[in-house]
């Protein structure tokens, strides 16, 4: 295989690196750049552990490719703080306990993301929707509703 | 105000932090210089001889570096030592689908996944057996050669009390029969491993494993490389729920490939691999007779279960007993008997899920209470409240039992629920259930005999008031690094964010049997607590001189150590460590802890079911059911836990709530099942977990029975509350709609055939389950022969009926 030069735009970082032409976009975070809090669980498109923002939309980076990207914004886990500061998505999930083994967690914060920047004040129906393509197998979700409603009170 | 300064608040976990900024390091985030990457080459056959395996031509494609197969590594390995009949690549024989056979590095894992269709493996194919019924009967087909009877795994055969007796002395006798589905775990991280064995000829191995101390064991036994160099450093597990908790050949591959080629190897298992690593629920058929008196007091208890346990041993041993185990601490049972069968079958090994083997009977257990509540025109929570085996009391299988909250839990339920109106004035298609149940704070006996500690811990402390906590517990997100610092922080009176914790490694830790049996805060936690009296015995010793105040005066919160009687006399933490390191050298101190004797029978098979104190727990389900379509609606799942004393509320909570979620996913959807030996959902796209939108609203409610064998009054809470929650479901989807469902999952599809609406026959059924082994017939293979020619004949139905 023949790697290939691409330019990403990563939590307004731009990072040109080389990768094989047929890899995703989570394989390039994780392999490449070494941005190992993106996750996986299926590489299928059925789990959303590997969720990302791009132009601060929900997206799979299992099922994209960089090259489709361009020069899209992305967003991953490693860019949800706000240099020290804490996304106050962060410091509710750890209050409310919205993350027990955390392999969700990063997907699940990027997908709660885009519900508070699209919905500031969103009801249950509006954050179960968002969330259900993330799926958790730990909390049973009632915690990350928690969580998010009381991000959204602090945002 | 409470007594307690950390115990007891909604505090967030330590090692929250990490995970919620993404630089938590899961196995397969670790990257080694010069790493390879391994791939597993897995059966294609459900049972067959390997009459030739060729990897030369694997071997000779560009960017393979080494493979290696079962032939490297003969050793049997297993988790319980008395039933190893595993090797961690398949040797000479194949037992199911998806069963490793040989094991490839490479440069990238694309070239290894590429090699592994280099490999050459000849099959001679055998005949497969899938069914109980088939296991049970043919003796002309072994799945093991050694298998004494057929291919019957373990068998086991208990009685306690007069069960002639009981029966004769019994106004109503009821006979279930019930079948349990097998599920999988599902974590929504897949298992990885890397190895790298060094320059100095040792080994470090990190994994997501429950069980690094285990597994420890298992790999000086299949690598013949001494213990004292191997390091086992079990990572944060994404989630495992029993899954993680057996040694896998991906782990032994991993150090093997590493020992030969010098280099860290890294193996990922892909999502359709964890299915086949499975260790999931075991496929129960049970039967359940009890006889009770009109008042409803149970006189006889006789319980025979059936496991289908694929092909090797896992936890089987374990798991056979626990089918039996814990039926007695619930209600008074005067008389029991238990027969449990596990067999072998070609299909993925079934091993401990969440509830291990208590699960399934729970569910017969229950759903036969609510029938018998019925015929007896008992409300069934009033029922259950008056059956009530007591609390400080023993079992008749000689089980001791400490705190027992499930009476306050049952009326927790019924009170948060508004059980007695909704009894009452529910119209047909809703429906409101109840189930209790019970679960152990870790098994009584580790799972290879030896009078050791069943966990150990070591603190340190800093001169600038910094804390290590070292204890071998694997994290496997149920928060056991955020309890040992919760507990060791209100030992010493400091804050948990003044901890740091050093946890699963087998090199810096103490020995600690293990995340599995929910047994980590009652068993570590009292090791932390132990090893954190004797620190703060030395601290107040210091302390006293210097503040002039007896030690039985001083306590320790918040930084500080201070006297009782006038509390702004005091000293830092920091002040009273240093104090107490000049007088007597480094501040180290180990604790452990050992369960109590005497909490179980000493007749063969008493080593299982025995804790030093069991959970308990009530749950209620509220159900819609749509007469039309079939679609079952959980509406909301109330649980009420026993959890002694909750250290964490927040935690517990989170523990109980993933409990219903997941009990609610087995009562619903979920299936482990085959066709012809191929795992008919090997995806999540196909074995469903519950998204969010499916889920139904849970509440928690917390239940403190402070038993004096916890730290602080602690019991479990990850597991027992699932248990009360799928038969709670199923007891009220007979309040809605009339039909006893003694089968799991319930389907839409099955609801439909009861209703008699499936194919438009408009022939009802009362239940949904089986009716015997088999069909009830003595000999097990002409049952086979008439389930099959009966199942052909409906599938030839289906396919003359007309589409609309």
């Amino acid at each position: 295989m023949t790697k290939s030069l691409v330019t990403l735009r990563i939590n307004g970082e731009s990072h040109t690196v080389a990768a094989e032409p047929h890899h995703t976009l989570l394989e390039v975070l994780r392999e490449e750049l070494g941005l190992t809090g993106t996750k996986h669980g299926c590489e299928l498109g059925e789990c959303g552990a590997c969720t990302v923002l791009v132009d601060g939309q929900q997206m799979l980076s299992c099922l994209v490719l960089p090259q489709q990207i361009g020069m899209a914004e992305v967003t991953t886990v490693e860019g949800l703080a706000n240099g020290p500061v804490l996304h106050p998505l962060q410091t509710a999930f750890a209050e409310e306990g919205a993350a027990q083994c955390g392999y969700c967690t990063p997907g699940m914060l990027l997908s709660a993301k885009a519900l508070l920047d699209a919905h500031p004040h969103p009801t249950r129906e509006q954050m179960a929707e968002a969330i259900s393509g993330n799926l958790c197998r730990c909390t049973g979700y009632t915690s990350i509703y928690e969580a998010i409603e009381k991000a959204a009170t602090r945002a | 105000m409470s007594e307690f300064s950390i115990v007891g608040r909604r505090l967030p976990k330590v090692n929250a932090w990490a995970h919620l900024t993404g630089t938590a390091l899961y196995a397969d985030d670790i990257r080694l210089p010069r790493m390879l990457y391994g791939r597993l080459l897995r059966s294609t056959q459900p049972h067959a001889r390997i009459k030739r395996l060729d990897v030369s031509r694997a071997l000779a494609h560009p960017g393979v570096v080494a493979i290696v197969t079962g032939a490297d590594m003969p050793e049997k390995m297993g988790i319980m030592p008395s039933t190893q009949d595993e090797t961690a690549l398949a040797v000479d024989k194949v037992r199911y689908v998806g069963e490793p056979v040989a094991a490839v590095a490479a440069l990238d894992e694309d070239t290894a996944y590429d090699a592994l269709s280099l490999i050459d493996v000849e099959y001679e194919p055998l005949e497969p057996i899938f069914t109980i019924e088939e296991a049970l009967g043919r003796e002309d087909v072994k799945i093991h050669e050694d298998s004494r009877r057929a291919n019957v795994f373990k068998e086991v055969h208990l009685a306690f009390g007069d069960l002639d007796a009981g029966f004769a002395a019994a106004d109503l006798i009821r006979d279930d029969w019930s079948f349990f589905e097998g599920t999988t775990h599902a974590p929504i991280e897949t298992h990885a491993c890397v190895a790298s064995y060094d320059g100095d000829g040792k080994l470090t191995l990190w994994t997501a494993t429950q069980v690094p101390h285990y597994l420890h064991r298992e790999l000086e036994k299949v690598l013949k490389l001494p213990r004292s160099r191997i390091r086992v450093i079990a990572t944060p597990n994404g989630g495992a729920f029993g899954g993680k908790s057996d040694p896998f050949g991906h782990e032994f591959s991993a150090a093997l490939l590493s020992m030969r080629t010098k280099r860290p190897v890294k193996f990922t298992l892909d999502r359709e691999e964890v299915f086949y690593a499975h260790r999931g629920r075991h496929p129960v058929k049970m039967h359940l007779r009890t006889g009770v008196k009109k008042d409803g007091e149970i006189t006889a208890v006789h319980f025979q279960s059936y496991l289908d346990g694929g092909a090797y041993a896992s936890y089987g041993i374990a798991t056979t007993y626990y089918t039996g185990a814990l039926m007695t601490v619930t209600y008074r049972i005067p008389a029991y008997k238990f027969d449990g069968v596990r067999v072998y079958t070609n299909k993925p090994p079934c091993g401990p899920k969440r509830g291990h083997g208590t699960t399934q009977p729970r569910y017969a257990f229950e759903c036969q209470m609510d029938k018998i509540a019925t015929e007896l025109g008992l409300d069934p929570i009033e029922y259950r409240l008056r059956v009530l085996q007591p609390g400080n009391s023993r079992t008749v299988n000689d089980l001791r039992i400490t705190t027992m909250g499930l009476g306050e839990c049952l009326r927790a339920v019924r009170q948060a629920t508004g059980w007695d109106a909704k009894r009452e004035g529910l119209p047909k298609g809703k429906g409101i259930g109840v189930a209790g149940s019970a679960y152990i704070s870790g098994a009584g006996l580790p799972i290879y005999w030896n009078p050791m500690p069943h966990s150990g811990a070591e603190i340190r402390i800093d001169r600038g008031g910094g804390v290590t906590v070292m204890c071998g517990t694997a994290e496997i997100g149920q928060g056991s690094d955020n309890m040992l610092a919760s507990v060791a922080a209100e030992t010493l009176g400091i804050l948990p964010e003044d901890v740091h914790v050093v946890s699963g490694d087998t090199s810096l830790a103490p020995v600690d049997l293990g995340s599995y049996s929910s047994r980590v805060t009652m068993m570590a936690g009292n090791a932390v607590r132990d090893a954190g009296l004797k620190l703060r015995a030395l601290l107040f010793e210091s302390a006293s001189e210097k503040l002039g105040v007896p030690v039985a005066r001083l306590a320790t919160a918040y930084r500080r150590v201070y006297d009782l009687q006038d509390p702004e006399k005091h000293l830092s933490f920091v002040e009273a460590a240093n104090l107490a390191e000049s007088r007597h050298g480094t501040l180290v101190a180990a604790g452990s802890y050992t369960p109590p004797a005497g909490i179980g029978g000493s007749y063969k098979g008493a080593g299982v079911g025995p804790t030093p104190a069991y959970s308990y727990q009530a749950s209620v389900a509220e159900v819609s059911v749509d007469l039309e379509t079939g679609t079952l609606t959980v509406d909301k799942i109330t649980t009420a836990h026993d959890c002694g004393r909750a250290l964490n509320p927040a935690n517990v909570e989170g523990q109980i709530e993933g409990s219903a979620y997941m009990g609610y996913g087995e009562a619903i959807v979920e299936e482990q099942i085959f066709r012809g030996g191929l795992h008919k959902k090997p995806s999540l796209l196909d074995y469903k977990l519950p998204t969010s939108l499916d889920t139904p609203e849970l509440e928690a409610i917390l239940v403190e029975t402070n038993d004096s064998e916890g730290p602080f009054g602690a019991k479990e809470a990850g597991e027992g509350p699932l248990n009360s929650v799928i038969p709670a479901i199923a007891n009220a989807v007979y309040d809605a709609i009339g039909v006893r469902f003694d089968e799991t999952p319930i389907t839409a599809e099955k609801i439909l055939d009861a209703l008699g609406k499936r194919d438009n026959r408009g022939v009802t059924k009362d239940r949904i389950g089986p009716d015997g082994l088999g069909d009830g017939k003595v000999d097990p293979r002409r049952a086979m022969r008439r389930l099959s020619a009966s199942t052909d004949a409906r599938e030839r139905k289906k396919t003359a009926a007309p589409v609309d």
